[in-house]
């Protein structure tokens, strides 16, 4: 479809349209922060936030998910629970669209996982160009994600006051058809986006000492760096460089029954290979008892395993893990670290 | 109802037999005819309220008549609950999943059979196909060691494959005891009782952790080529189906690669063993 402009006056309009038929999900100010919340006012809507605690991943996958309910009365019957709503994800960065589309690929692969394809397909995702650098963390444009020209359904530039509206896929051509107001884009439009597209490239800079089509070899070749033991010395084993990691999906599974032990659901949970027990077997046998082969493991996955799984690096570039770490762990050091440990 | 991979098909036990003061052998009905399972593969075990564990199929497909087979052995909390069951009970199914072994390639073969304490659980179901397929295959030989005598699995179907003349069954326990008049030692001191011809043999090995460095010593040095050695790997897992991560050695899934590995392929991970 040809490129559309929407005022910035007219989003508080749209969004309002859309919360009558879905739930509205956006970024919006928490203190200093901000995270991706339902919207109950489009007011406090901020599309210029710089980056949120948690990533848009919880929408698809939530911290906690029902997976089933059984009644435990004299004939046990499980039920399968899928818990979708309607949803518009609305001003999502592309570093997290593309994890975003990583996790469609890990949860349709091989066995596709009912949940978070029932949500996924109930879920339109508008995304938003990011014009500077969120911090000094991020490394998007290393990772290739600094901009996407898929994955959305419709993706937002802004143009002082206001957005070009590409709508790539059908689902995003009926929203603006039957809630926004949009007017085609002008020459003059073009112009402006060919301005902001053509200097935001050099706002952003390189924070990797190689290209990462090298990660998987590299880390390959690493596997016994003294790195490791450096930051398995480091680590508090905390788990929340994991929690906000947009392509972190690896989850936890448990049973609970209610006060009369009359009925009881199934459940997920994130869960995070940085703790102790997560590759703990009943024999007391821990495969990664060591918080270095556990830091291991989680760069390993960013940079390799995933890669050889999925045909996608396993990191974004988002920086949230770096931010998060009381440890001062950061990914883009250990990444250099290994790079120019032995060029 | 809605599908969904993480929902287990109810089912019932039908029997359960003490086999050791630890482990008990559950059977259960397939849950829709029959399970369609390969030796070596898993299933996901639930008790509704406490929770899910993998268990290795340990009845052999050629004998599955609408049923499978369990051996559990008590340790936490899903097995604690299966082991306060009673026949009739209502179990969860799902699976089978991961990988079997690869008995087609076993056909004409000799095959060399090291299962350590509960690692006879999941090679027992490829042991009983292959004793009710015999003709198809050159020498059976079985080395099973566990701790102590009370410890043994399976302790008729032992004897039988000790009475048979075309099963080499040798049994050692670590330590014996009174009633034991058999082999005392661990499981490689029952190596140099056996001769191979290694390029014709296949092995399969499955035990508690530890036991696959010194098992592997006594196989690789007997010349049987790597490739040629099969491995059952446990892993912690949640989901079974490659999503959760729990099983994760590098970059293979225990519940997906696996559980059932060639040696060849799996050795130059250095978190497999
Ligand atoms: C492919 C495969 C095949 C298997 N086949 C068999 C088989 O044929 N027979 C068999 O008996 N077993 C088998 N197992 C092992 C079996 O899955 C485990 O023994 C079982 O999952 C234990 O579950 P549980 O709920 O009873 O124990 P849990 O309650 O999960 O835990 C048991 C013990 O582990 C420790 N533990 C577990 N989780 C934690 C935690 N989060 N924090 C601290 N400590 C913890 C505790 O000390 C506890 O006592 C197999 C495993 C795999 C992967
Ligand atoms: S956030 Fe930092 S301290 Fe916490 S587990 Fe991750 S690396 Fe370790
Ligand atoms: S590893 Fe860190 S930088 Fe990479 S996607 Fe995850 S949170 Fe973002
Ligand atoms: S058990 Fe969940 S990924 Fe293998």
């Amino acid at each position: 479809m040809n490129l559309k402009v929407l005022d910035k006056r007219a989003i508080a309009p749209l969004v309002e349209a859309l919360m009558d038929d879905y739930r509205v999900v956006g970024p919006q100010a928490k203190g200093s922060k901000f995270t991706f919340e339902a919207v109950t006012d489009p007011a406090n809507l901020r599309f210029d936030y710089d980056t949120t605690i948690l990533p848009p991943k919880k929408v698809l996958l939530p911290p906690q998910e029902r997976l089933a309910t059984f009644t435990l009365q004299e004939d046990l019957q499980v039920k399968t629970v899928l818990e979708t709503e309607p949803t518009v994800l609305l001003g999502v960065h592309t570093c997290d669209l593309k994890a975003i589309q990583l996790l469609d690929e890990v949860f349709s692969k091989d066995f596709p996982d009912a949940q978070y394809l029932a949500q996924r397909e109930q879920t339109i995702l508008i995304s938003l160009e990011c014009l500077s650098p969120c911090d000094e963390h991020s490394f998007c444009k290393d990772m290739g994600t600094l901009t996407a020209s898929e994955g959305s359904d419709i993706h937002l530039t802004e143009i002082d006051s206001a957005y070009i509206v590409d709508a790539t896929t059908e689902a995003g051509e009926e929203l603006l058809a039957r809630y926004a107001t949009v007017r085609d884009a002008t020459e003059a439009d073009m112009q402006k986006l060919n301005k902001e597209l053509g200097a935001k490239w050099p706002k952003f800079n390189y924070q990797l000492d190689f290209e990462t089509a090298k990660l998987p070899s590299m880390l390959e070749a690493a596997f016994e760096h003294p790195l490791w033991n450096d930051l398995g010395d480091r680590c508090l084993a905390c788990g929340s460089c994991t929690n906000v990691c947009p392509t972190c999906y690896c989850f936890n599974v448990y049973d609970e029954v209610d006060m009369l032990l009359t009925k009881g659901t199934r459940s997920r949970n994130w869960d995070s290979c940085q703790l102790d027990e997560f590759a703990r077997v009943a024999g007391g046998e821990n495969f990664r008892e060591a918080r270095a082969a556990r830091q291991r493991h989680r760069l390993m996955r960013k940079g390799k395993y995933i890669y050889e799984k999925f045909d996608e690096l396993g990191c974004v570039g988002c920086g949230r893990c770096i931010r998060t770490c009381t440890a001062k762990i950061s990914i883009v050091e250990s990444f250099n670290t290994i790079h120019n440990g032995k060029k | 109802m809605e599908k969904s991979i993480y929902t287990p098909d109810m089912t019932r036990v039908i029997d359960i037999e003490e086999l050791t003061s630890l482990e008990k052998l559950f059977t259960i009905k397939s849950p829709n005819g029959e399970l369609g399972h390969e030796p070596g593969q898993f299933v996901m075990v639930s008790v509704l309220g406490v929770g899910e564990a993998p268990i290795s199929i340990s009845s052999s497909p050629s004998r599955s008549n609408g049923h499978f087979e369990l051996c559990v052995r008590q340790v936490g909390n899903v097995t604690n609950a299966l082991h306060a069951m009673q026949p009739g009970a209502k179990v969860g199914i799902r699976g089978p999943f991961g990988t079997g072994f690869p008995i087609e390639k076993m056909r004409g073969k000799d095959l060399l059979f090291a299962p350590g304490g509960l690692g006879l659980a999941p090679l027992r179901s490829l042991i009983n196909q292959v004793v009710d397929e015999r003709s198809s295959f050159g020498r059976v030989i079985i080395l099973y060691g566990t701790k102590g005598p009370s410890d043994l699995l399976f302790r008729d179907e032992l004897d039988e494959w000790v009475a048979r003349d075309d099963i080499e069954c040798l049994i050692t326990v670590d330590r014996g005891d009174e009633t034991w008049d058999g082999h005392v030692g661990v499981i490689t001191t029952l190596f140099p009782e056996i001769t191979i011809n290694p390029r014709n043999t296949i092995a399969i090995t499955c035990g508690p952790p530890i036991m696959y460095r010194f098992v592997l010593m006594e196989l690789l040095g007997k010349g049987i080529p790597e490739s040629q050695i099969y491995l059952s790997l446990e892993r912690r897992m949640k989901c079974g189906v490659g999503k959760c991560g729990h099983c994760q050695i590098e970059s293979l899934y225990c519940c997906q690669d696996g559980p059932v590995f060639n040696y060849a392929k799996i050795k130059g991970f250095e978190e497999a063993l």
